[in-house]
């Protein structure tokens, strides 16, 4: 964090961060007052997060949050390509969690063309979500952990998550862009030995999660530093566009896997942890007990999964296999078509949204019948939950703001697009 | 929902003209943008609606449409679990809405975005500033004529 000069800061957001239209220069007129630089480059905002704050002392008395470091346009090259050239990019959205993305786009395009992909697919999409959630609250946990002061969980989870990551490898080819999903099913199928594998990891992995959590419940240091620090209540939760983990710590009983069940969430036998304190303690118990309520999905996606195609048999909007194009006649000129025209689904919007780990991840597509979409808007859950900061952080001391930040668990990937 | 939307809304605003349009199982209602403000406050306060959470705010740019601009808003109700898009048509010639951050707060950076990309002025919006690009761009990006590769120089190179 550096002290700044007139210069560094543009006037309109000192005008925004001190509240009144003023022609000042910041080093005269704040006489007690100081407003700190903190970020982009700063280790604790998970990514090119930049915060101004207006600090009185120690503390935090206002707070603009800037965005725009890692903005590269995602909006503007989804109109310019197909449907399937856009799940890579997808994948660099919430980059802690590429299936759980892949997954979200694939419901939204199938919706608009009117296809749904074979219930085996549809399996495997939630188990890959569900593992990626787990992946993402491993990390939002060590990371938070790590802000204030606690590095060992951070090696843990990282330990954990590289289990999982391991499986990606195995089932998607890549460990961590993973590109997996297909318009109409996935892109290949996961083995009963992959699943075995699986299974016996989630048995250890409850073991070692306690190890993890005996580590965190007991410490004096991380509870003192997250109790009643960054309280948000209820209506200002909802108010503020929270998602996910953050809105269910303040005792909102909202999930959209519930609310609006999508793949087969309506099968599945899990509960929703609320807590309704609001503070970043309350945030590290939801995403700990939704670790767990998520291996217990995984086991029972791996219990219920049935046999058949992964992909649907559609040719006019889903690619044919390699093997059939590279034999048959109808399927080259399908596969020809799709790849350079695109699968050119009905005019028409549809806008889809999924429980992503870091909150509610929405698609709004405008097609006009053509091979590309004519408008894409992602509504990215972290986009909204770090609106919420300035909310958070008022009132509380400099130091508070990095556990703040931490618990909220912001990606700069989405949130800039 | 759908009949209790329409005899709701039909019967507070005798003046406005609702369009209701079905499609993909979505529900998507829409009207002028003068009375956007007083829509929305409806649909958050009125017992048994209740929208209460601003899911998003956008734009889309027709290009060669009469009114070139449509303005769409997601919200939910969570306490009916259901999805509602809103949608008025905005003019280049008078290219401005009024804001509905008032109402949810979290329509706040969802419109600075809109404006920050296509140029769309949120009328008393309290800090409508640009979400992403430098303050300094002159253009919005997401309009159908900026190229996809950019303008040269329109960003300028940071001070040394």
């Amino acid at each position: 964090m550096q002290k700044l000069t007139k210069d560094d800061v543009h006037p309109k957001i000192v005008q925004a961060l001190l509240g009144t239209n003023v022609h000042i220069t910041i080093d005269d007129a704040l006489e007690n007052e100081m407003i700190l630089n903190m970020g982009p480059q700063h280790p604790a905002t998970h990514g090119v997060l930049r915060l101004l704050l207006r600090l009185d002392g120690e503390t935090v008395i206002a707070c603009v949050p800037e965005l725009g470091y890692l903005h590269r346009g995602y909006e503007k090259m989804a109109e310019n390509m197909s449907y399937l050239e856009f799940i890579p990019h997808t994948d660099r959205l919430d980059y802690i969690s590429p299936p759980a993305n892949n997954v979200a786009y694939a419901l939204a395009v199938e919706k608009l063309a009117g296809i749904t992909a074979p219930p085996r697919a549809q399996y495997i999409r939630m188990l890959l979500a569900e593992l990626a959630r787990m992946c993402s609250h491993l990390v939002a946990i060590g990371a938070l952990a790590m802000d204030v002061g606690a590095l060992t969980v951070f090696l843990w989870g990282l330990r954990e998550r590289e289990k999982i990551l391991d499986f990606f490898d195995v089932i998607c080819g890549a460990r961590f862009t993973t590109s997996y999903t297909r318009i109409g099913g996935v892109a290949s199928d996961v083995t009963s030995d992959t699943m075995k594998n699986i299974i016996s990891f989630i048995d250890q992995f409850e073991e070692k999660f306690d190890e993890m959590e005996r580590l965190l419940n007991g410490n004096r240091i991380f509870i003192e530093r997250l109790e009643g620090v960054g309280v948000i209540n209820k209506e200002d939760a909802i108010d503020l566009g929270f998602t996910g983990p953050n809105i269910r710590a303040s005792g909102v009983e909202f999930d959209l896997r519930r609310a609006t069940p999508y793949l087969f969430y309506n099968e599945m036998d899990f509960n929703i942890p609320v807590y309704t304190e609001g503070d970043c303690l309350a945030r590290y118990f939801v995403r700990a007990d939704e670790l767990r309520e998520s291996a217990k999905i995984v086991r029972q996606v791996i219990d219920k999964i049935p046999n058949g195609e992964v992909m649907l048999n559609s040719p006019k909007k889903v690619l044919p296999r390699k093997t059939e194009i590279y034999t048959k006649m109808e399927e080259l000129i399908h596969d020809f078509m799709i790849v350079n025209f695109g699968i050119n689904p009905p005019v028409g919007e549809v806008y889809h949204a999924v429980e992503n780990p870091k909150g509610v991840l929405g698609f709004y597509i405008v097609s006009k019948g053509e091979g590309h979409p004519w408008k894409m808007k992602i509504r990215s859950p972290s986009f909204a939950n770090i609106q919420a900061i300035p909310h958070l952080v008022k009132g509380q001391m400099i130091s508070d703001v990095v556990a703040i930040v931490g618990s909220i668990d912001p990606i700069m990937g989405e949130a800039d697009k | 929902m759908k009949e209790l939307l329409k005899d709701k809304l039909t019967g507070q605003f005798t003046t406005v003209q609702f369009e209701f349009i079905e499609q993909f199982d979505e529900l998507t209602l829409k009207f002028d943008k003068s009375a956007i403000v007083n829509v929305c406050a409806f649909l958050k306060d009125e017992d048994g609606l209740k929208f209460n959470f601003c899911e998003d705010v956008t734009a889309i740019d027709w290009a060669t449409r009469k009114n070139r601009f449509t303005v769409v808003y997601h919200i939910f109700s969570m306490e009916n679990k259901f999805r509602l898009c809103l949608k008025v048509d905005v003019d280049e010639s008078e290219c401005s809405v009024e804001s509905v951050s008032s109402i949810w707060k979290a329509a706040n950076w969802a419109e600075r975005e809109a404006y920050d990309m296509y140029g769309i002025i949120f009328l008393n919006h309290p800090d409508l500033r640009r979400m992403y690009m430098p303050e300094e761009f002159e253009y919005h990006p997401l309009r159908k004529e900026y190229p996809l590769m950019g303008i040269p120089g329109a960003i300028p190179l940071p001070k040394k």
